[in-house]
């Protein structure tokens, strides 16, 4: 109960801030917080909950990225379907690739690879073919105002847009963690042999983890794509924004509802102040990412929440990591 | 096509196959002796690159000369991150292993941003345009001297592995930890070295290659994916592999790149990689079956 | 009224024959007691029947069905559960957690998971430790949990390896009542076991295997009187110096 209303304030405080917050600059830093938050989710899916790290979940991005740009582009479809259409692309390409790695056995520092590999393949794909704009990549053409093709002139619809979809995961994941495709997940990540031998097929369940995160990835995608307007291989496909992908559920921890949020929640207010402090560097609030990740690692090995967990003693309730 | 284009794209594509394998030597090295996959081993070559280019233009030291200054401080620095950074996670989940790299690359590449910029540079020595006669082709001097270098090197530490004491127990550690620790092997200090060793392998193909290609923040990062793919093709921890492996992808890269469209040489390597990833990973699938 | 029939299984594993040939059957409501020294075959056995091994040849049947050669989790889907020598629990869930992610074998709901997790945690005694974390649970603890996660599957034949060993003696005796409860409730079980005294007590029949052969089955009675069981257990040379 207690929860709950902590969660429900939490969320009217979000949905407030717009109204009470005339800074864009502020908007701005809450939209991609927001923004990490939701496809960090979407990486927590296949490597929080079912285990499966994968190091190239730009892959499923840049597809949202793309497809509904390219949608609009050359087709005028709006990217309110578009986005859904890259997700299902991203889900079948996220199935070619699962079955592939998980038909093999794939996993640990193999899966990341092989997750790495097919990111670059479609980046240098990408960079290499004029229909989708090449190494200059697509520019979405601004209409202006226009909410039926997901273009806003203020942009603090933006911000309420991704705090539903942020919403929206955040609930579906919490559904998620509570159902039998959720414990088998879990179960798969803790002790697949033991899973394995307890009725659960690891290939469907990672299959259906791959093909979930890579819907939500994909929406991210292709939200992103609308609001900065503008999408290139790099920023699609690089490994850079795989990296930054799995940055916010690893430090939050993975494999938890809020680890996500927690960590974009984090690591964005250290990159607006350290963005105050030097302000022409830039790369240095990534370095300071980098310091981090490798002092998480050390001192937090299951992030910020699996921290509180254990300060937090004994699993009186749910102690699901 | 005429037989001396294609000669001399076989041969740049060797030299620069040469080059491949010595920074997959360190690689599968590291990996080898303590089953580290190092994503940092691109910003450590990146870092030794900016390293040679400025004792290159303050100190006015040849490349290949300087060398003798970068290969120390490379090992040097290589000893020390292992017992900083890699030594605490050795005991840990595979994937905080993985994390610990990843993050000490992100550290080092947004590092060197910072520090030197994003503008790519190129140093020009006073034979970076000098090439040397070998049949029908012409070689490129810079290009073979890293070639050379490369050789040297990988003979160097076959040698060190196989016949001193060190390298002996390089190999041991790498094969049985804990019996090597028994033996009173300081195994800690063990993995330090081969991860300097690795270093130093990674920044000589780095500095090596300054007078013929560019200098920049991500520089490393292009070397490195090739050098995983041909760790993974020659197998991981396979000296001989890396070795082969290295030849065949700069050889296939240099050629592919002469009939088809520079990408889709690169794609089929990739393409490779994934495959033999999947079917052949040789040995290291870490089955966890009971 | 066989439940698993095994047939002429053999494996090897390189220069080492782990299976030669063994038969046996495991009757509807029986309790199986299966020994032999270390290294007999009896866990190699277990992951042959249970999908983890394949078996170069010879069959496995359940109820009447072949089931060689199929994954682990098809066979456990048809009834057949196992438990491992070294323990395996989920971590980092609580007991209850574990058990339920077994109980989802029988049903799609959560509710329904969770309410045969609580049940089966009754009836292995282990109620009280339901919000426990699976890494904080002590050896003798954790086996019961593999216990009861394995029967939250809702098998029709369980196969225990090594329940008991490590275990204080109150444990022992313990176990061996809950392996009788679930016998009552209808699962028959093969045990392996090297607590000679429970598990004579605990089965209906003994099969004793010995480097990958089968060469004793009978009551546990006429077992324990077998020269060859003796011989087995105490090796060749001190036979041949008594005799």
């Amino acid at each position: 109960m207690r929860r709950r209303a902590a969660g429900l304030g939490l969320l009217a405080a979000a949905a407030a801030v717009p109204l009470v917050v005339r800074s864009e600059y502020v908007i701005g830093t809450l939209t991609l917080m927001c923004f990490f938050a939701f496809v960090g989710q979407g990486w927590n899916i296949l490597g929080g909950y079912a285990g499966q790290f994968s190091f190239g979940h730009a892959l499923f991005f840049g597809i949202g990225a793309y497809t509904s740009s390219l949608c609009f582009l050359k087709a005028g479809l709006t990217p309110w379907v578009g986005m859904w259409l890259g997700a299902a692309a991203a889900v079948l390409v996220g199935l070619v690739t699962g079955h592939l790695s998980f038909r093999y056995g794939l996993r640990g520092a193999y899966f990341a690879l092989v997750m790495l590999a097919f990111a670059e393949i479609f980046r240098v794909a990408a960079t290499n073919w004029d229909y989708v704009g090449g190494s200059f990549g697509i520019l979405v053409p601004l209409q202006g105002h226009a909410p039926r093709l997901f273009q806003f002139g203020d942009k603090r619809y933006f911000y309420y847009v991704i705090l539903a979809m942020l919403l929206a995961v955040t609930w579906a994941v919490a559904r998620l963690e509570r159902s039998r495709l959720g414990y088998q997940m879990i179960a798969i990540r803790e002790n697949e042999a033991a899973a394995d031998a307890l009725g659960i097929n690891p290939y469907r369940v990672k299959l259906a983890a791959m093909a979930l995160s890579a819907a939500v990835t994909a929406l991210g995608g292709a939200f992103y794509a609308q609001y900065f307007s503008y999408v290139d291989p790099t920023i699609g496909f690089g490994p850079g924004n795989s990296i930054e992908i799995l940055l916010r559920p690893i430090i939050g921890g993975a494999g938890t509802l809020w680890g996500p949020l927690l960590g974009a929640v984090l690591l964005g207010l250290l990159g607006e102040s350290t963005r105050g402090l030097v302000k022409s560097y830039a790369g240095l609030h990534l370095m300071l990412y980098g310091a981090i990740l490798m002092a998480a690692v050390v001192f937090l090995p299951r992030g910020v929440m699996g921290a509180l967990r254990s300060l937090g003693g004994g699993a009186a309730e749910r102690a699901r990591a | 096509m005429s037989a001396d284009v294609v000669l001399s794209s076989l041969a740049n594509g060797v030299m620069l196959g040469g080059l491949y394998a010595l920074v997959a030597l360190g690689l599968t090295l590291i990996f080898g002796v303590m089953k580290v996959i190092n994503f940092a081993h691109g910003s450590l070559m990146m870092l030794a690159m900016y390293a040679t280019f400025w004792l290159a233009t303050r100190a006015g030291l040849d490349p290949y000369l300087s060398l003798v200054v970068t290969l120390p401080v490379a090992f040097a620095f290589g000893y020390a991150i292992q017992r900083a950074v890699i030594a605490p996670v050795l005991r840990a989940p595979e994937h905080n292993q993985l994390l610990m790299t990843l993050g000490l690359a992100l550290f080092l590449d947004n590092l060197a941003l910072v520090v030197f910029r994003a503008d790519p540079r190129t140093l020009l020595v006073a034979y970076s345009q000098t090439t040397v006669p070998l049949g029908p082709v012409r070689l490129n001097l810079p290009r073979l001297l890293a070639f050379a270098g490369a050789l040297l090197i990988s003979g160097l530490l076959w040698l060190f592995l196989q016949r001193t004491t060190l390298g002996r127990a390089l190999r041991a550690s790498a094969e049985e930890r804990d019996g090597a620790a028994l033996c009173g092997i300081p195994v800690g200090r063990v993995y330090a070295v081969a991860f300097g060793v690795g270093t130093a392998c990674v920044a000589a193909a780095g500095a090596m290659a300054v007078p013929f290609f560019y200098v920049s923040p991500e520089v490393g990062n292009t070397f490195v994916i090739t050098a995983f793919v041909v760790v993974v093709l020659g197998g991981l921890g396979s000296f001989p592999g890396a070795l082969v492996g290295g030849l065949l992808v700069g050889v296939v890269e240099s050629l592919g790149g002469l009939y088809f469209h520079g990408s889709l040489a690169q794609i089929g390597i990739f393409a490779l990689f994934v495959a033999v990833l999947l079917i052949r990973p040789a040995g290291l699938l870490g089955a966890r079956h009971a | 009224m066989t439940l698993i029939e095994v047939r002429s299984l053999s494996r090897r594993f390189g220069g080492l024959q782990a299976l030669s040939q063994v038969s046996l059957a495991l009757g509807r409501g029986e309790i199986l007691g299966l020994i032999g020294p270390n290294g007999a075959g009896k866990t190699t056995l277990f992951s042959a029947v249970t999908g983890f091994l394949r078996p170069d040849s010879g069959s496995v049947w359940l109820d009447g069905q072949e089931i060689t050669g199929l994954p682990p989790h098809a066979i456990c889907r048809r009834g057949l559960a196992r438990t491992f020598q070294l323990v395996q629990p989920f971590p980092e869930l609580t007991v209850a957690d574990n058990v339920m992610v077994g109980a989802f074998n029988r049903t799609r709901s959560a509710a329904a998971a969770r309410r045969r997790g609580l049940e089966v945690l009754a009836l292995t005694g282990l109620a009280p430790l339901a919000g426990r974390p699976a890494h904080a649970l002590s050896i003798g603890l954790r086996k019961r949990l593999e216990l009861a996660r394995a029967l939250a599957t809702g098998p029709r034949a369980l196969l225990l390896d090594e329940v008991m060993s490590g275990l204080t003696p109150t444990e022992v005796r313990e176990t061996a009542e809950v392996i009788r409860g679930i016998r009552e409730g209808g699962v028959s079980i093969i045990v392996i076991e090297h607590v000679m005294a429970a598990v004579m007590g605990l089965s209906d029949r003994i099969a004793v295997l010995h480097h990958g052969e089968l060469i004793a089955t009978g009551s546990p009675a006429e077992v324990a009187q077998d020269p060859r069981v003796i011989d087995a257990y105490l090796g060749e040379p001190l036979a041949d110096w008594s005799a």
